[in-house]
């Protein structure tokens, strides 16, 4: 028998049926309970054998290239002007975001229960595309949903998924982003349970999903506080992510939760600003509720209808958020601050010129206010700044900007 | 004694099955939708289903969420639903009247208010379609102090164990999902369905009600003699969103109801009264 301990990724807070105190849970229709409950005992089975940890080990280090850097921003740091700023160089993965890290994992998990068929949603792309990737990498049949704005606004992921041998399906239903893509994966889910696999691209969704992508991003903030602690022998003082709906940022934060001196700090999409409601802030301007199958905070009209997201990046323009993230919020473990369009796409251009490397706008909303903190704690202070994924995927967005047409 | 427990025993003397159709609240106005429900008894229905409508309806097909969308931009909200039941009330007292929807529309009123507005409108019983009884314990509480019944559904791959659990909670009626898939979806099999109620009739005495995949006078026809009750949703809905213009569409609602309970009543004649 497992322990709750165990089966609940050695969190005393995460409760029966994935509770973090009121968030989390299990809302969704009878027809899904059972194969949750099939999916939560095989995770549970599965971080109990040996073979299955091995088995993820190599998969991370021989095909998606881990351990992954931890660089030291020094241009940026002297632009910013304060402490020392260090990215976790998650750019660098296999397919270019932390994304990989989970479908890698859930993929191993899905050969394991016996299924053939492999289902995702995506926004940016970047979960869709390192879905298709491992499910290539598997010889495993592979179908993604993405919103049709988000097809539009992602047309080179798009065709990424193509080339690896997915089916990407476009959702034309409601505000075609990354929410409707989610509830056609669902339903998709339901029609061919017998078969099928949902490979869920975030901390998001029903108990076991949010403990099950957590606990295969925490890889990264393991990595990071043995990299930080080698360079400069001691914590940091603050680790800062960008927060859609929640993965890197959780998976960097969780390793450093019992450390009280690491300000946890996530960055929400400001879009617009809060003021103009067009944004995709919902630890920040939203209240609690239920959607895709969790309680968490949520963007919603006073009775409760989910309405309208926006942000220059299509990965946080998510109405939802992780429901241990909701639970972070209010223990007051981790802060929550947004940074606008405008903020992200500035920090683009000063980390494309300053160091060198092209960021995803997601992440982009991460450096712009990691920035600003290390001007804030000074010169004797470290930040570190999960670099949650490259920007190339973004060039297209980025010259619209500016007018230009690629 | 429930509104919706006298009218299955009622049905169960008269030995019929109980139809029972689904419309969106709403669809394709809250005006038309008190109209419409008086159709659906005219036309033979002996439980009406209103739907909440809900931006994200993650267990519908394309036709409900069509319905919601429609129904959402008229400007439906709980408020003018619990409106309509109570305008519908005061020509209907008998017919009982079930609020099926999600969530977080509940969330967002608080339950105990939803629940209390339902009540007191007239509403008889909630299906709540992602709020399974492990997160229902405040919604309990609040339907049990309100004598509201509350709904399950019993999945085609609901184990035994679990569907224990769900009868010692349920009110009202059970609610077998036909089949793995979402409402409007296509591939019903009577003769697994047959074998699945009667897998439910083993752990409940409460009544049996069927729905997903009832498509048509025929479907619901195979699947009478074996429930209590069928189900129809989405091939009325999909005939509100053909029609919702037309000034005959409660005439057309009638009729199409009439024609699922002659099939319904010609297979269950002689039925186990
Ligand atoms: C590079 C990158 N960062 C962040 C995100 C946001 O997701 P999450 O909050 O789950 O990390 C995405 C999503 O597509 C992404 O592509």
């Amino acid at each position: 028998m497992a322990t709750k301990a165990e089966q609940y990724g050695g969190d005393p807070a995460v409760g029966q049926d994935g509770h973090f105190g009121r968030f989390g849970g299990r809302f969704v229709s009878e027809t899904l309970v059972g194969p949750l409950e099939e999916l939560a005992e095989a995770y549970a089975e599965a971080r109990r054998d040996p073979a299955f940890q091995a088995e993820l080990d190599r998969e991370l280090r021989d095909f998606v290239g881990r351990p992954t850097p931890l660089y030291l921003a020094e241009r940026l740091t002297a632009g910013a002007g304060g402490a020392r700023i260090y990215f976790k160089r998650e750019d660098l993965a296999h397919t270019g975001a932390h994304k990989v890290n989970n479908t890698v994992g859930q993929a191993v998990l899905a050969a394991r229960m016996g299924k053939t068929r492999i289902i995702a949603e995506t926004g940016a792309g970047q979960h869709g595309v390192a879905t298709a990737t491992v499910a290539a990498r598997m010889g495993l049949e592979c179908v993604v949903y993405m919103g049709a704005d988000d097809v539009r606004r992602q047309a080179a992921n798009v065709y990424r998924m193509r080339l690896l041998g997915a089916e990407g399906r476009a959702v034309d239903a409601g505000t075609r982003t990354l929410k409707d893509a989610m509830n056609e994966a669902m339903r998709d889910w339901v029609a061919n349970i017998d078969n099928t696999f949902y490979i869920i691209g975030t901390v998001a969704g029903p108990h076991p999903y949010p403990t099950l992508v957590r606990d295969l991003q925490r890889v990264i903030g393991v990595e990071t506080r043995a990299q930080i602690l080698e360079r400069e022998g001691r914590l940091p003082d603050a680790v800062v992510a960008c927060v859609g709906g929640g993965s890197n940022a959780l998976g960097i934060f969780h390793p450093f939760l019992d450390d009280a001196g690491v300000r946890l700090v996530g960055v929400e999409a400001g879009g617009e600003g809060l003021a103009s409601g067009r944004h995709a802030a919902p630890l920040n301007a939203g209240r609690p509720g239920v959607l895709h199958g969790a309680r968490s905070y949520l963007m919603e009209s006073d009775e409760g209808q989910i309405i309208g997201t926006h942000s220059i990046s299509a990965g946080l323009d998510y109405p939802g958020v992780g429901p241990e993230h909701a639970w972070l919020k209010d223990t007051g473990r981790a802060e929550y601050v947004t940074v606008t369009d405008a903020g992200a796409l500035a920090a683009f251009h000063r980390l494309s010129r300053t160091e060198g490397i092209l960021p995803a706008l997601e992440t982009s909303h991460a450096v712009a206010h990691a920035e600003c903190l290390a001007a804030e704690l000074g010169p004797d202070a470290t930040v570190v700044v999960n670099l949650s994924g490259r920007g190339d995927k973004d060039i297209a967005t980025v010259a619209a900007q500016e007018g230009i047409e690629l | 004694m429930s509104r919706i427990t006298e009218r299955f025993r009622a049905c169960r003397s008269a030995g019929r099955t109980a139809l029972i159709p689904y419309i969106t609240g709403g669809d394709p106005s809250p005006e038309e939708t008190v109209r419409l429900m008086h159709a659906l008894v005219a036309g033979g229905a002996d439980i009406i289903e209103v739907g909440v409508p809900f931006s994200d309806p993650m267990a519908d097909g394309p036709v409900i969420q069509a319905a919601c969308a429609r129904a959402l931009a008229a400007g439906t909200t709980p408020a003018r639903l619990f409106e309509v039941v109570r305008r519908f009330r005061e020509d209907d007292p008998d017919t009982p009247v079930v609020f099926m929807g999600y969530a977080n529309i509940l969330e967002a009123a608080g339950y105990a208010a939803f629940v209390r507005d339902a009540a007191a409108a007239g509403v008889d019983g909630l299906l709540t379609v992602d709020l399974p009884p492990e997160e229902a314990g405040e919604l309990a509480d609040e339907a049990q102090a309100q004598g509201l019944d509350l709904i399950y559904l019993a999945a085609p791959n609901t184990s035994t164990a679990r569907l224990e659990r769900v009868c010692a909670v349920a009110g009202g009626f059970l609610y077998a999902v036909a089949l793995k898939g979402v409402t409007g979806s296509a591939d019903l099999d009577a003769g697994r369905v047959e074998q699945q109620v009667a897998g439910i009739r083993r752990v409940t005495d409460l009544p049996v009600a069927v729905g997903f995949g009832v498509r048509d006078p025929q479907s619901a026809a195979a699947l009478a003699p074996c429930a209590d009750g069928v189900i129809v949703g989405s091939a009325l809905v999909r005939m509100i969103g053909e029609h919702g213009a037309a000034p005959d569409l409660p005439e057309r609602l009638r009729d199409a109801v009439r024609a699922l309970r002659r099939a319904m009543d010609e297979t269950t004649t002689g039925g186990d009264s």
